[in-house]
């Protein structure tokens, strides 16, 4: 009886043990060494990678990441809430089809959803292109390579992970919390902010770490539509690691990062038990 | 009425800014021009010029070797998983259903770097090998999910009856536990083949000149700009994700109606 349980338990453990836990534990140890041309790192420790996070270029960077990450998680939570709401409390034959169509772009590559905005965004692509024949414009628009095309393709990109987790939240939604609120007089605004927005918190909160975080580290979207200027998070780490081999300070910055993910996380517990409890 | 139009056309515009850059990228594959944003006339010749690409074929080849491996050898750690974290009461179950739920949120980049410091430390050199177990690993938490939410819909009491009956865990396992749960495997190995065939972060930290796969030879192909044999590789790549997605959906939906 015992055999089965201590090869199946001892089988995920070991390999989650290996490819999760402990390159996890080297990654904070690499973070704490010096970097070092013919080995990579040497000793001694030292908490001078940390130090320089705070310094004035790197600081540039991780609010510039910050700023991006937020203003996309908002264009998302805006579009996507509102569609969300809809589909999920669409009661017709076709809702299986409506989530499928959202599923769909979910699971398709981000690089080559990333590729379809390139083409669209080109000074001679399909929106300059329509633009110009519709007498909008006179001039092609230099969208591509700039801080917005990073910004769009970014939103584009990580859309369905919002609208996902929303849509599996709101479908949950008990309407007649929303009726009884109606019924005792609350108005549509202060039944969506004191009843909708708190029952579907944890929702929000999910869709927003799941947005939040690929678009501080998608090292590929900047590369493409920001050209070599919009410099994240995503391409520090991958430029300390590839290019300039200081993999001490890549270790940093990307721990930095996963104690961002853990702050988020916490939120996220903390809202789910305090809808539990409510 | 009013509102429910509203409702029907914003919804409507959402579908059409997620699906119009995909069409673009579609149509502009069977686009008879090379830099032009206008229609020129329908032709095949950029799949034409694709097919007769070794290099890409070899670059093709190698991606679905590890795809088909890395997701049956994922489908086989995870079901395991979904398993045990549903039977059995051991050490450290919560850590385990953390664990795994980090790995699914978790940025790729964070897992491509970590994975790579490993492979120096313990002198895996980055090639075939350091890609696979890549692939496995950020493949597990899926399979793991997908199988879990569909074990919990099973009742415990057919493990009790056939352990009255004298069958013992192994084979529990191999005649009750895999057939009631086929749907949910087959739904978490072709959504582990998908997530295979689309990775560009983590594969970047950790792929060798020694052995390109087709995400990374799309990535750099991309690098180069917008053109016409992108376009039809990015068609064939959407359409193969479309029949994964499609089979693995219809798998589960049918599988519930049941």
């Amino acid at each position: 009886m015992l055999a089965f349980k201590r090869f199946s338990i001892g089988t995920i453990w070991t390999w989650l043990c290996v490819f999760a836990l402990l390159p996890l534990i080297l990654v904070i140890l690499t973070s704490f060494l010096t970097s070092d041309i013919n080995h990579l790192v040497k000793f001694p420790a030292t908490f001078a990678n940390y130090g320089q996070l705070f310094n004035d270029a790197y600081l540039r960077i991780l609010l510039q990441s910050i700023y991006l990450a937020a203003s996309c998680t908002l264009i998302c939570l805006i579009i996507g809430y509102p569609f969300a709401f809809i589909i999920a409390r669409n009661k017709s034959r076709f809702r299986p089809l409506l989530l499928l169509l959202v599923i769909i772009p979910f699971w398709t590559s981000s690089l080559i959803r990333t590729y379809a905005i390139m083409a669209i965004l080109k000074t001679k692509g399909i929106l300059n292109s329509a633009l110009l024949a519709m007498g909008i414009i006179h001039h092609p628009l230099h969208i591509l390579y700039s801080y917005t095309a990073v910004l769009i393709g970014t939103s584009y990109d990580l859309l369905p992970f919002m609208i996902l987790p929303l849509f599996a939240n709101i479908e949950k939604l008990d309407s007649t919390y929303i009726d009884a609120a109606r019924d005792l007089g609350a108005s549509k605004i202060r039944t969506f902010i004191k009843i909708i927005i708190p029952l579907t918190l944890s929702g929000i909160i999910s869709g927003s770490i799941l947005v939040f975080l690929p678009a501080m580290t998608m090292f590929f979207i900047p590369i493409l539509l920001g050209g070599a200027k919009n410099l994240l998070l995503g391409n520090l780490i991958e430029n300390q690691f590839l290019t300039a081999n200081n993999w001490p300070m890549g270790a940093a910055i990307s721990i930095f990062v996963t104690l961002l993910m853990c702050s988020m996380i916490f939120l996220y517990w903390k809202s789910k038990n305090k809808s539990l409890t409510e | 009425m009013k509102n429910s139009i509203i409702k029907s056309s914003y919804a409507t515009l959402v579908y059409l800014l997620l699906y119009t850059p995909i069409a673009v990228i579609i149509i502009f594959s069977f686009n008879n021009a090379t830099f032009s944003s206008l229609w020129h006339g329908f032709t095949w010749h950029w799949y034409k010029v694709l097919f007769h690409d070794h290099e890409i074929l070899t670059v093709v080849l190698h991606s679905l070797t590890i795809g088909v491996l890395a997701s049956t050898t994922a489908v086989i750690i995870g079901t395991l998983a979904a398993v045990s974290l549903f039977r059995y009461q051991f050490n450290g179950k919560q850590l385990l259903h953390g664990l795994l739920f980090i790995l699914i949120i978790s940025p790729d980049i964070i897992m491509g770097i970590s994975l790579l410091i490993l492979y120096n430390a313990i002198n895996i050199p980055l090639g075939f090998w350091s890609l696979l177990l890549a692939h496995i690993t950020f493949c597990i938490p899926f399979v793991a999910v997908t199988v879990y939410s569909r074990v919990t819909t099973l009742n415990k009491h057919i493990f009790e009856a056939a352990r009255d009956l004298g069958a013992n865990d192994f084979t529990i396992f191999g005649k009750i536990v895999i057939p009631l749960l086929l749907p949910a495997i087959i739904a978490g190995w072709l959504l582990s083949f998908t997530l295979s065939l689309d990775d560009v972060i983590i594969s970047y930290f950790v792929s060798g000149p020694g052995y390109e796969i087709l995400p990374l030879k799309i990535f750099s192909m991309v690098r180069l700009g917008v053109k016409p044999e992108v376009n039809a590789l990015c068609t064939i790549m959407l359409g193969v994700t479309l029949i994964i997605v499609l089979l693995s959906q219809s798998v589960l939906l049918n599988n519930k109606k049941r």
